[in-house]
């Protein structure tokens, strides 16, 4: 998975390109935790995401949850297979998510 | 016959079981929609072994993927403490993100997604046998 960060005052986009998984969520797991500390608006970038499992949903939630107390957060892109995932288990509850 | 791959159970291997399930699906001509499916389901059960299964230290997991009538049944093989994911309670997932745990959703995602899922401690072995349908 690689991870491009997009930085505009304090609105960041986070671009997430391959597939999120046990093995690469740490890495969307410490950006999560050094880089937000400014941002009011947060958005992911998913259109190239190919695959989150249950690892990758904790670093979502764990994002939701952060900025819910300071700003916005959205996601934006989720192919089929990948909101199907959100929709599973109600992430698109309680979650901005766009396809 | 099923085929087989036994494997150290590691968060490092994970990317050699799902690479073997790819290439059985495949032949298999299993869709990718059900590849992306079952991927994820055997993510979350090789991960839960390999996390949980051996306290002391490492051991071994067995993959075997099997064809079923209309579909593949994929069986998760240890040796480890007994344990039935499948007892494990649903998470709610009618919380607001602040209510929610962070975790509790592989095994929710497994029983979603899978046509079935039976467990059996036999032998001294926890065996996880997932089944999807898909023709």
């Amino acid at each position: 998975m690689t991870i491009d960060l997009n930085k505009n005052g304090q609105a960041l986009t986070v671009k997430l390109t391959g597939r999120l998984d046990t093995a690469t969520s740490p890495d969307l797991d410490k950006i999560i935790s050094e880089e937000l500390d400014d941002i009011t608006e947060l958005t992911f970038d998913i259109h190239a995401l190919e695959y989150t499992s249950s690892a990758g949903l904790r670093v979502f939630l764990k994002a939701q949850k952060l900025m819910n107390s300071k700003g916005s957060m959205k996601i934006t892109g989720a192919i089929q297979s990948v909101y199907e995932i959100f929709e599973m288990t109600g992430f698109d509850e309680i979650m901005n998510i766009e396809q | 016959m099923p085929n087989s791959l036994v494997i150290e159970a590691t968060q490092g291997n994970l990317h050699t079981v799902i690479d073997f399930i790819d290439e059985e699906l495949e032949a298999l001509d299993c869709p990718m929609k059900a590849q992306t499916q079952i991927d994820l389901c055997a993510e979350e059960i090789f991960i839960n072994i390999a996390s949980y299964a051996y306290p002391d230290g490492n051991g071994m997991a067995e993959i075997a993927v099997e064809p079923v009538d209309s579909g593949v049944a994929i069986t998760f093989i240890d040796s480890g403490m007994p344990y039935n994911p499948l007892e494990k309670a649903d998470p709610d997932i009618t919380l607001d993100a602040e209510s929610r745990a962070i975790g509790g959703l592989g095994i929710f995602i497994v029983k979603k997604v899978m046509d079935k899922a039976e467990y059996a401690y036999e032998d001294g072995k926890n065996k996880l046998k997932l089944t999807k349908m898909f023709k």
